[in-house]
């Protein structure tokens, strides 16, 4: 094992090579992640930004600080550019890209060079994005709802609707890639049973984005071809059917709130057991119900569509189809929380993540149940608990996944530390700031206020206020950790192979890893989360 | 203090109360579920933390746990699943002879109309302790008629009709809000829903001036249009006789049944090809472009008043055509 002190000398795949050329043409699993971690950190504060002119747009009733027609650009470019530029390929990319060669003990990802194909095509799709953004931007609403996309609006539908359109494949690839790599490229001994659960998780996910997001790229390229050459698919004075439309998008964009959260949950299982130095609390349950979730996923996306005209009958079909995938997410819930029993828990700043998860999740997921339930959706659909309930899985479960899964493999990425005491002062700043900026709209949308709205009736300030409040202490804690995050690559206390003492095949590597990840290829006998035979570090380093 | 700072919107329809219960329920439900979650993360937290618990006992996991927590959620949610069904169902279906509210949406306005006639602009009067029905349909875009205080929200798309219904139970003005994104003034597209005593509103209803009622427009139009020269009312014409059709299941040429519903009077109306009826040709040109949205309702709403009237609703079936109309003009 490498776990020898590391020497300045040693070769890894951050000093291997320099200079634009080695990282722009480099086929190395790892050093592409990083390259995602750079386009999705810019694309993630371009979508904030946003956020924060919505926010204090809407600490008057009034519509004073922006024109109507740019208040609804920003929630349209807001919703785009963080769904399909940040959270979708957020933690597959990065996290994934890094981790699954290194999780199943494998040299690379199956297809290299695709993989750095996959980084071009975001890249291409991010800068049509921006330039989407900069020579006007677009209105529709993130949903491309028609025939109001495709007929009416006067805005660069067609420059946003490709640029999704090639996001699309990165993900498809993205996806590609790594089915194919945990299927054929497990280590030896390294079997599914034996497979750390954030493989479950990502091989969960990456069906989704096969399978799923080939029918957004063709709705996109439906919806460009009835607005560009006047064909009659989805608005109804050419012959065409707007539900159709609403049916194609979310058969998509269902299963990618699933694209969205699987992988968070797969981060959670590996700093669950690590920081409680337990197994994970039923193994084929939490790998199981990521499979299940990927299924059932697929059949529930009329949910979003009980007041948009469709049958009495096929509203009670999917409102029953969306219990049944509450349930898996239920179980996970379950078993995490059941993990911590008897365990011997440390709360570093990934655990603090990780515990900020299960709450804010839980929340997410008990919400989805009223608007599961038809008669509650009636009343609450298109309002603001809507946002609070896709905002709590979303944000307060996928980006604080995301921010935990960081932190933990930040030493292994970078090796090298973050000043801990900040880091659980920023995760703390995260799970106050989210819970002042969402709470609030849960009752906003009980009370009636829609989504959408750049002006609203002065009964619903105090709770505008409250949440624009909480959003600037949201900005504190996402700024926080980019700081010390870049602040530690220079000045951070260097990192062994294994700081928490964790189980899974990464951290039997270097930290940062060589080039090809292991000196020699790792035989597996062993269960994931052995940690009954995994030493306990005597204190956990504190950067 | 709560004036500007409330936290239960206001209930003044028979649906209102329905939603509220369950949704007290699964307020309940779900702040059970979430602390007992809390306090075990809570407990355990407390309980197994490192310096009180230095060295974790391992368990692999336990079937019967994993058995019951699948099982028993999946139970609560099927519950839920056929509370909220079930006013669902209630929400969805119209009682029959519910006074009817034509409605028409575009950018970004609420255009109403009343049976007798009285049009409204963002605003609609009702009365309390009656049931009311709203036929809807777009010019343009999709939009969505949403009462918070009703509990109800219905979708408005161009090309056809959707339906919502309400019995309002206290008088009060409450907010009519635009829920489905419309474009630039998709927060201005709002209005309110003025409920009024019984008596009050007959005095509202004769205060308006109107033009007759939607149904003699719709006859108007009817006439203008040339309509009867097919669909004759005495003897068979090229058409068929529409006296007693609306509401009834059709037999179409092609061997389908269809229902004669608002829709389907609609699309008779702009693609006459589309659903033939059983013994008649196509041969009955398209009024797309025709006829706007409004004289549309109104040939709606004289077809639906050739048939019978549903039970307790006022009025008779109007006279034919052929048999010229001698019904008083108010």
């Amino acid at each position: 094992m490498a776990t020898v002190a590391v020497t300045a000398e040693r070769e890894h795949y951050l000093n291997t090579d320099y200079g634009i050329r080695s990282w722009l043409l480099t086929t190395d699993h790892k050093r592409i992640a990083l390259l995602y971690l750079i386009v999705i950190t810019l694309f993630f504060f371009v979508g904030g930004f946003f956020a924060l002119l919505i926010r204090l747009e809407l600490l008057t009733p009034a519509g004073d600080l922006v024109q109507p027609d740019t208040y609804n650009k920003l929630f349209t470019m807001h919703g785009q550019v963080m769904v399909f530029f940040f959270l979708i390929p957020s933690i597959p990319a990065v996290l994934g890209n890094f981790l699954i060669p290194m999780m199943v003990g494998a040299k690379d990802l199956a297809f290299p060079r695709i993989n750095l194909l996959s980084w071009y095509l975001l890249v291409a799709a991010g800068l049509m994005m921006l330039y989407c953004i900069i020579t006007g931007g677009v209105d529709t609403g993130w949903t491309f709802y028609t025939p109001f996309s495709t007929a009416f609006s006067n805005t660069k539908v067609i420059e946003a609707g490709l640029a999704i359109f090639i996001a699309g494949f990165s993900s498809i690839l993205t996806g590609l890639n790594f089915v194919v790599t945990i299927h054929r490229m497990r280590a030896p001994g390294l079997t599914w049973s034996r497979l750390p659960l954030f493989v479950w998780s990502m091989y969960a996910t990456s069906i989704i984005q096969l399978l799923g997001t080939p029918v957004l790229a063709i709705t996109l390229l439906l919806v460009v071809f009835e607005r560009a050459f006047n064909l009659g698919i989805f608005d109804p004075s050419r012959g065409g059917d707007p539900l159709l439309f609403q049916h194609l998008f979310w058969f998509y964009s269902h299963p990618a709130v699933y694209i969205m959260i699987l992988p968070s949950m797969g981060v959670i299982s590996e700093i669950i057991p690590c920081f409680t130095r337990k197994r994970i609390f039923g193994y084929g349950a939490v790998a199981m119900s990521s499979i299940a979730i990927a299924v059932f996923g697929f059949l529930v996306w009329a949910h979003h569509m009980f007041v948009a005209g469709i049958s009495l009958y096929s509203a009670m079909i999917f409102s029953i189809l969306s219990y049944l995938v509450a349930v898996p997410s239920a179980i996970k819930v379950f078993n995490w929380t059941a993990t911590m029993y008897k365990g011997s828990i440390r709360f570093n700043t990934p655990m603090l993540y990780a515990l900020g998860f299960i709450g804010l999740f839980t929340m997410g997921g008990l919400t989805g149940l009223f608007l599961a339930a038809l008669g509650i959706d009636v009343h609450v659909t298109d309002t603001y608990f809507v946002i609070a309930h896709f905002h709590y899985i979303m944000v307060g479960g996928a980006v604080m996944g995301y921010l935990g899964g960081l932190h933990y493999w930040w030493p292994k990425i970078s090796g090298r530390l973050y000043p801990e005491w900040l880091g659980k002062f920023a995760a703390l700043t995260v799970f106050l700031g989210f819970n002042l900026t969402f709470f609030p709209q849960f009752i906003l949308g009980y009370l009636g206020m829609p989504r959408r709205y750049w002006q609203y009736p002065p009964e619903f300030q105090v709770l505008n206020v409250l949440s624009t409040a909480g959003s600037t202490i949201l900005a504190v804690g996402y700024v926080l950790p980019m700081i010390y995050f870049l602040w530690s690559m220079r000045y951070g206390k260097i990192a062994d192979a294994n700081p928490w003492g964790a189980a899974g095949l990464e951290w039997k590597a270097a930290s940062p890893p060589p080039v090809t990840n292991f000196e020699e290829t790792p035989e597996v006998s062993w269960e994931a989360y052995n940690y009954d035979e995994i030493p306990a570090p005597e204190e956990v380093p504190v950067g | 203090m709560f004036e500007n700072f409330p936290l239960w919107p206001a209930r003044a329809a028979t649906t209102s109360g329905n939603v509220d219960a369950l949704f007290i329920f699964l307020v309940l439900l779900a702040g059970f579920m979430s602390l007992a979650i809390f306090v075990m993360i809570l407990v355990f937290a407390f309980k197994y933390a490192h310096s009180r618990n230095p060295r974790a006992e391992q368990i692999h996991g336990s079937l019967p746990l994993e058995i019951t927590w699948s099982a028993v959620p999946l139970v609560i949610f099927m519950v839920i699943f056929a509370w909220g069904a079930v006013i669902y169902f209630q929400e969805r279906t119209p009682p029959r002879g519910a006074d009817e509210v034509y409605v028409v949406a575009k950018q970004w306005m609420w255009k109403l109309e009343h049976q007798q006639g009285q049009r409204e602009i963002n605003e609609l009067h009702v009365p309390v302790g009656r049931d009311v029905k709203l036929i809807m349909t777009s010019q343009d875009v999709i939009h969505s008629f949403y009462v918070p205080a009703f509990r109800i929200k219905q979708d408005v798309l161009p090309g056809r009709y959707t339906t919502a219904w309400f019995h309002a139970t206290k008088p009060g003005v409450y907010h009519l809000f635009c829920a489905e994104y419309c474009g630039t003034a998709h927060s201005g597209m709002i209005g309110q829903i003025v409920v009024l005593e019984p008596a009050q509103y007959q005095a509202w209803l004769s205060g308006g001036v109107t033009s007759g009622s939607l149904a003699a427009n719709g006859e108007t139009i009817f006439q203008q249009l040339g309509c009867p020269t097919c669909h004759r009312f005495d003897v068979q014409g090229r058409g068929p006789n529409l006296v007693g059709v609306f509401g009834k299941s059709i037999q179409l040429e092609d061997g389908r049944t269809v229902l004669a519903d608002e829709n389907y009077v609609r699309e008779s109306i702009l693609s006459p090809a589309a659903k033939v009826v059983s013994g008649f040709k196509p041969i009955m040109p398209t009024f797309q472009g025709l006829v706007s949205e409004e004289q549309l309702t109104a040939l709606v709403a004289y077809i639906k008043s050739l048939s019978p009237p549903p039970t307790g609703a006022a009025g008779s079936p109007r006279l034919a055509p052929g048999t010229k109309s001698q019904e008083p003009k108010e």
